[in-house]
């Protein structure tokens, strides 16, 4: 570290009040707790794409010649697993939201810093429980427990992992609670609701969604252990019970678990589009209505995943009918942003390349689900690569990309310096590329018909699944290039200064790495969210 | 609020991320009711399940619905009752700032709340012996064997879930008792009283639900 930099850093903030050890593990401050939950969630997405390569590897040759079809099986149940749970569904509420939520409406810290440090203890212990699950042998039941697999057959280590889920279930559920209150209760004076910027009607949302579903899918991975472990009848036929039951309270959390995980990123894209096209958002109180929609909604079309389950034709119908009422408000954000770009200054800083690629690549994701929504088309395409392909384009190429466009647009603010811009586009390329390589492939193999979850598949398959493993190959050093760069930037990068990007929000005007009590005096609100209205005037002029 | 003001005027069981004592009132409030939202979600996921197989195997639901002891179930609900009444008194007195009558209902709240746990657990000891626990031992005699099960592994999860809640909310009381009496609980700062309370008549409600559903419906059905 040189002399000029730490001069430039402000001589007092949140990285250096206190060293020890304990000052971070035992810290109340949401800045560092969100620190630690974005190492966490890193671990976690490592472990988890390890298996993906795994996977892909495998896939490269027809028959299933590198790992058994049991090690396979865990392979893809880990992959999900871990993806999902430890690090899709904390990665932007967790990290950015724990970071920006007290930022962004004027407050000390959120309502309750205890509960806050006390959710991140409570991942790391499910956390635990569920890497305990994986040396211990791994888990084959899919990433979605099926009963009566999960209950009766399986001999793999069900119960550890269901318990990890468990127990990191509740650190959703307190971070939910805590970003209610805080929005709620902690707004400084003249920050009204309509003032609020995007991402926090998104994480007010998420958050609503983190209360009501997440406590579904805690008593029913209960019910699962409770059948396994004394043999008690809810979902086996041999009492009586009905497995179909377990996939309808799966899915009441689990599909509302995607909005979980896309609505955060929509908020990131929402303040990056507005910030990188000097442009207030086209339309704010339709994007932040639609994300409450999109929450609502959300949880009344889980059962468009029991189509071809047993399902009533009516019932099959109405979710059908909800399912594509779920895209209006989606699309109206995509509009939205579109609109917003059309006629701003647009200039190409990496968090917007990740923003324009999240637009892209949700687009792709969100029509695709329409195709699924359709009955007929779905009886098609069911447990198919079409479904992998979907979900992926919604969660890496929706989620990731928000998270890591919302990673390099705040990362000024987090560390107080910034990275290699260079570096940075070019990754932000590689994974586009990589992405659209590894997954749309995918498309037409399930389209083809090639189920998912198996290890070995016919020849004629061979050529598209070498592409998404080639794809694959590529999306992966493309994810470790900001690692190395971001990591890098904390040593060496220059210091950012309070508001590099010249951009609008609280957050902004505190300075980088921001104090402990982020602001030195509480501000005063009287101004919208993105007024960058006489930047445009001034450039008109 | 400058830094130097609030230290002066920050009273001890004030927050430093609030600004006020009202704040943090409104705020631990509100927190509560929102985990007991999601409480409800998780209740609710056994209430659905049972519901759906009710409406399934409502015969078989009736006669095992039979076997269960109601008048304990029954007492057991007035007992609850009364506990959620003592309760309420005792955030009247938090508010009003009546310290020994406080300690008084908290203590009378948590009484009533060990004899509800001791009649259920005498309830379960009974169903133990007439094997009407779920699993490889279940015995039920009649046409419904399998339904029966059904029956009893949703009431002794539903009802297990509930006394679970019950003795968590017996440790938040003997807390609360013990800030009382060292003197943490004033009549300037009752916030804890207030959301425990909320917490206690919750899952006093749960058991309104459960009582009828489990013990009484379709008890009396003649066929």
């Amino acid at each position: 570290m040189t002399m000029a930099n730490i001069a430039a850093l402000p001589p007092r903030n949140y990285l250096n009040d206190g060293y020890g050890i304990k000052s971070w593990l035992l810290t109340r401050d949401h800045k560092r707790i969100a620190l630690l939950y974005l190492a966490a969630v890193t671990f976690f997405f490592f472990i988890g794409g390890s298996f993906a390569v795994l996977i892909r590897l495998e896939l490269a040759t027809p028959p299933g010649d590198l790992v058994s079809d049991e090690t396979y099986n865990k392979l893809f149940t880990m992959h999900g697993i871990m993806m999902v749970w430890f690090f899709l569904i904390p990665s932007i509420p967790a990290t950015l939201g724990n970071f920006l939520v007290p930022l962004m409406i004027g407050a000390r810290d959120v309502a309750f810093p205890k509960l806050n440090l006390a959710s991140w203890y409570i991942y790391i212990l499910g956390g635990l429980f569920t890497l305990y699950a994986l040396v211990a042998g791994g888990v084959d039941t899919g990433w979605t427990f099926y009963t009566p697999f999960s209950t009766v057959s399986s001999t793999t280590n069900v119960i550890p992992t269901a318990l990890g889920i468990f127990i990191t279930g509740f650190s959703s559920i307190l971070t939910g609670l805590n970003f209610i209150v805080t929005i709620h209760r902690m707004r400084a004076p003249g920050m009204t609701w309509f003032r609020m910027p995007l991402f926090l009607w998104s994480m007010y949302a998420t958050s609503m969604i983190f209360v009501l579903a997440t406590p579904v899918l805690a008593i029913t991975l209960s019910l699962v252990a409770i059948e396994r472990l004394f043999h008690f009848g809810f979902f086996d036929p041999a009492v009586g019970g009905d497995p179909v039951l377990f996939q309808h309270l799966f899915w009441f959390y689990s599909h509302p678990a995607v909005y979980i995980m896309v609505l955060p990123s929509m908020g990131v894209v929402s303040e990056l589009v507005a910030a990188f096209c000097r442009k207030p958002v086209f339309g704010y109180r339709f994007v932040a209505f639609a994300s409450v929609a999109i929450a609502v909604i959300g949880f009344l079309v889980w059962g468009h995943h029991m189509f071809v389950a047993g399902e009533s034709v009516y019932s099959a119908l109405i979710f059908s009918a909800l399912s594509f009422m779920v895209a209006i408000p989606s699309a109206i954000k995509v509009f939205n942003w579109t609109a917003t770009m059309y006629k701003g200054s647009i200039s190409w800083q990496t968090p917007m390349l990740y923003a324009i690629g999240f637009i892209g690549l949700f687009t792709i994701g969100g029509l695709t689900g329409l195709f699924l929504a359709a009955i007929g088309l779905d009886v098609h395409v069911t447990d198919t690569y079409f479904i992998i392909a979907h979900f992926h384009y919604i969660m890496v190429g929706g989620t990731l990309m928000g998270y890591l466009g919302g990673l390099h647009y705040w990362w000024p603010k987090i560390s107080g310096r910034l990275y290699n811009e260079f570096l940075a586009k070019l990754s932000a390329g590689i994974i586009f590329l990589g992405f659209n390589l590894t997954f749309f492939p995918q498309f037409i193999l399930g389209y083809l018909g090639m189920p998912r979850r198996y290890h070995a598949y016919p020849p004629e398959f061979q050529m598209l699944n070498v592409l998404s493993s080639a794809g694959a190959s590529i999306l992966g050093i493309g994810y470790l290039i900001p690692m190395a760069y971001l990591m890098w930037s904390l040593r060496y990068g220059p210091a950012a200064g309070s508001n590099p990007w010249d951009a609008v929000g609280l957050e902004w005007t505190t300075s980088s790495p921001p104090p402990t009590e982020n602001f030195q005096r509480t501000p005063v609100v009287t101004w919208d969210a993105y007024e960058y209205v006489e930047q445009v005037e001034d450039v008109v002029a | 609020m400058p830094e130097a003001l609030q230290a002066a005027g920050h009273p001890a069981v004030l927050a430093h991320q609030f600004d006020d004592v009202e704040q943090q009132r409104q705020a631990t409030t509100l927190g509560m009711w929102v985990f007991l939202a999601t409480e409800i979600l998780f209740f609710g996921g056994l209430f659905a399940a049972y519901l759906v197989y009710r409406t399934w195997y409502p015969e078989a639901f009736i006669a095992a619905s039979r076997q269960l002891i109601v008048w304990a179930g029954t007492t057991n609900t007035a007992v609850l009752i009364t506990s959620s009444l003592t309760m309420a008194l005792a955030v009247n007195a938090a508010q009003t700032g009546k310290r020994r009558a406080l300690l008084s209902f908290l203590l009378m709240t948590m009484a009533l709340g060990c004899v509800f746990l001791g009649i259920k657990a005498f309830e379960y000891y009974a169903e133990f012996l007439e094997h009407h626990i779920p699993g490889p031992n279940f015995q039920f005699d009649g046409s419904e064997f399998r339904h029966a099960q059904l029956f009893f592994s949703l009431y002794f999860v539903m009802t297990g879930l509930h006394a679970l809640h019950m003795i968590v909310g017996l440790g938040v009381m003997s807390v609360m008792a013990w800030w009382v009496h060292r003197g943490v609980i004033t009549d300037a700062y009752y916030g804890p009283i207030e959301i425990s309370g909320l917490y206690w008549h919750f899952v006093d409600i749960v058991w309104i639900f459960l009582f009828p559903l489990l013990y009484l419906l379709g008890r009396h059905v003649h066929g």
